[in-house]
């Protein structure tokens, strides 16, 4: 008479690919943790190469690429990067693949490659992909990286997606070099000069931070 | 007046709290205070100081200090238009013109803030602000009598709300509310606000032969040969004696409505310094930073522009009217009474420096304020800090 049952040993099921502690990787920096409206970082390319959705559009996907392929070779390598050069290591990683997507950039779309210029090759100073090698790749398994980098990457694609979107509307009358305006009927719909240069990112990014800090409530630490 | 005041009572109720429009409370306060003095005063048996001072008489203040240079500017408006035509008219006729072309600008200004002033009062629930009194008048006073109503408007909301509610509201803003609207149009929009077609009023009428509408500005930066040379020339096919320094002083030129005279300027800094709402320290440090720098540009004297008479920096373009509408802006410049001069010696510098040097930008005290707008808190800070240095080694501890 005892109540005693067998302790049964079983194997911890393996994480779902999605748990939902994975889906937070993604979904954190889309709004609640977003590498430009929050963290503020990468205005730099936010703010240049946002004249056009085309360009940008492409600048999206780059950083998409370098940040997740970056993460998961970092991850990968991390208990073997010595922590005295893992700067350096990481320096290498980012560049190797910002060259090879130039390289992809120059051979097919050349115009844009053209277009988006300089700021692919500064990629590898952007401070959101060294952010996260830094702060996730290096101390998290590959795919949690993976999936870390492709929310972070997200998270700034979308923003700069939607300030390019006003401005090149605004500033030239189009969608993706499409003259809506002129496509409606109004063929004299006076283009803002603010939106073609860096000031009108930096307004539109400051009305998107103004919206999202009035609905979520967020207030910067001091 | 009772009638009025009856009025304003009789619906008091459906304002206040648990009444219908309990959320326009605001605005009835708004327009209650505008029109009667608020019967909740301290009494006269207090120990407080009395002084009949507030936010709304000090910006009414700013407001019939511009009165001068607005009505000047309506006649002005007349002036050009036809003198471009060549027609001869009346006093009243250019007057009445100027008054056509420049009132809808005044009242669309008005109402396109207002809207936004009263949206933010009601949203943040706080009584609406006088502050817009006077950015309403100070943006049609610095824009050319040509612009389009819509524009006008747009500005007004840019200048209104990524001015000043976005720091908080009135009191909050770092910049100068009507230059963040001019400079605005004057990037947005720059073909309708530079360049030498905008500044006259034509009304669709075909200009005189030797017309070319270009300020004196514009001819002073592109002279070949000495400045006052190209200024007689360029009047003499249109106007004899138009860029005469005297003729500049009073303002019968081309420019934006409000600032072309520099004398109208004058009589409203008057104003200003005599009710003490201005500092007079920022308004003589504008004009000696910018003679002094002129004279410093007329010894290097590289070019035609840079040899102009010092004196001519003073009546040309907007200075006089950046320096004692734009530069005193309590809310924008330097607090701290040193502070002051720094602050306006600088503006003075840098506008003549941007107006010299920098071919691309005719004009330069609006960028000059905006400039120094953003230093001025690191003017009253060091000056404070240096007051606290100064303090403590006299101290003997």
């Amino acid at each position: 008479m005892s109540n005693e049952t067998a302790e049964v040993v079983k194997a911890k099921p393996a994480e779902p690919l999605l748990s939902k502690r994975r889906k937070k990787f993604v979904a954190d920096p889309l709004v609640d943790d977003n590498p430009i409206t929050i963290q503020v970082l990468g205005i730099c390319s936010a703010l240049a190469v946002t004249t056009q959705l085309r360009p940008t559009l492409v600048m999206s996907i780059a950083v998409i690429f370098v940040i997740v392929f970056a993460n998961l070779l970092t991850s990968l390598l991390r208990n073997g990067i010595p922590s005295r050069i893992r700067i350096i290591v990481q320096l290498a990683i980012i560049a190797t693949l910002v060259i090879l997507v130039n390289q992809v950039l120059l051979a097919y779309v050349y115009d844009v490659a053209k277009m988006v210029g300089v700021y692919v090759g500064l990629i590898i100073t952007n401070c959101i992909v060294m952010g996260r090698l830094e702060a996730f790749a290096m101390g998290n398994k590959p795919w949690d990286s993976v999936l870390d980098g492709f929310g972070s990457g997200l998270g700034y694609a979308w923003i700069i997606m939607v300030v390019a979107f006003f401005r090149e509307l605004l500033g030239s009358g189009a969608i993706f070099g499409f003259k809506v305006f002129e496509a409606v009927g109004i063929s004299n719909f006076p283009t803002n000069g603010l939106m073609t240069s860096p000031v009108g990112a930096f307004v539109i990014l400051g009305l998107l931070i103004w919206i999202q800090r009035t609905k979520t409530g967020y207030v910067e630490e001091h | 007046m009772k009638a009025l005041r009856d009025q304003l009572d009789k619906i008091k109720p459906l304002f206040s709290k648990g009444g219908k429009f309990e959320k326009f409370h605001y605005a009835y306060d708004a327009a209650d205070t505008f029109l009667f003095s608020p019967n909740t005063v301290t009494s006269a048996k207090g120990t407080q100081i009395k002084d009949a001072i507030d936010l709304k008489r000090m910006m009414v203040t700013v407001v019939v200090a511009m009165i001068p240079a607005l009505l000047y500017g309506m006649w002005n408006v007349g002036q050009q238009h036809f003198m471009a035509i060549g027609e001869t008219a009346s006093f009243m006729e250019k007057f009445g013109l100027g008054a056509i072309v420049v009132l809808p600008i005044v009242i669309v200004a008005y109402t396109a803030g207002g809207i936004v002033e009263a949206i933010f009062a009601i949203v943040r629930k706080h009584p609406i602000n006088e502050g817009f009194l006077v950015t309403g008048m100070l943006i049609p006073l610095v824009v050319p009598p040509t612009l389009p109503l819509w524009q006008v408007a747009l500005a007004t909301i840019f200048g209104v709300l990524i001015g000043k509610e976005v720091f908080g509201g009135t009191g909050m803003n770092i910049l100068n509310v009507a230059l963040v609207a001019r400079a605005f149009l004057y990037f947005g929009y720059p073909t309708d606000i530079s360049g030498d077609q905008v500044w006259v009023y034509l009304g669709g009428q075909n200009p005189v032969e030797g017309f070319s509408g270009a300020t004196a500005l514009a001819v002073a930066a592109s002279a070949q040969e000495p400045v006052t040379q190209a200024l007689t020339q360029a009047s003499q096919a249109w106007y004899a004696g138009m860029f005469d320094f005297t003729n500049m002083f009073m303002g019968a030129i081309p420019g934006s409505i409000g600032e072309t005279s520099t004398l109208m300027c004058l009589i409203g800094a008057l104003i200003l310094i005599f009710t003490g709402v201005g500092s007079w320290k920022t308004i003589v440090g504008v004009f000696v930073g910018s003679y002094l720098t002129a004279l410093l540009m007329n010894l290097i004297g590289a070019n035609e522009f840079m040899l102009m008479p010092a004196e001519y920096h003073l009546v040309i373009g907007g200075l006089a009217f950046g320096a004692v509408f734009m530069a005193t802006d309590p809310v924008s410049s330097a607090h701290t009474e040193t502070g002051k001069w720094i602050y306006g010696i600088l503006i003075g510098v840098v506008t003549v420096i941007i107006r010299v040097l920098n071919p691309a930008y005719p004009e330069g005290i609006m960028l000059a304020i905006l400039l120094m707008n953003v230093f001025a808190p690191l003017i009253d800070y060091n000056v404070v800090q240096a007051n606290k240095k100064r303090r403590l080694k006299r101290a003997t501890v």
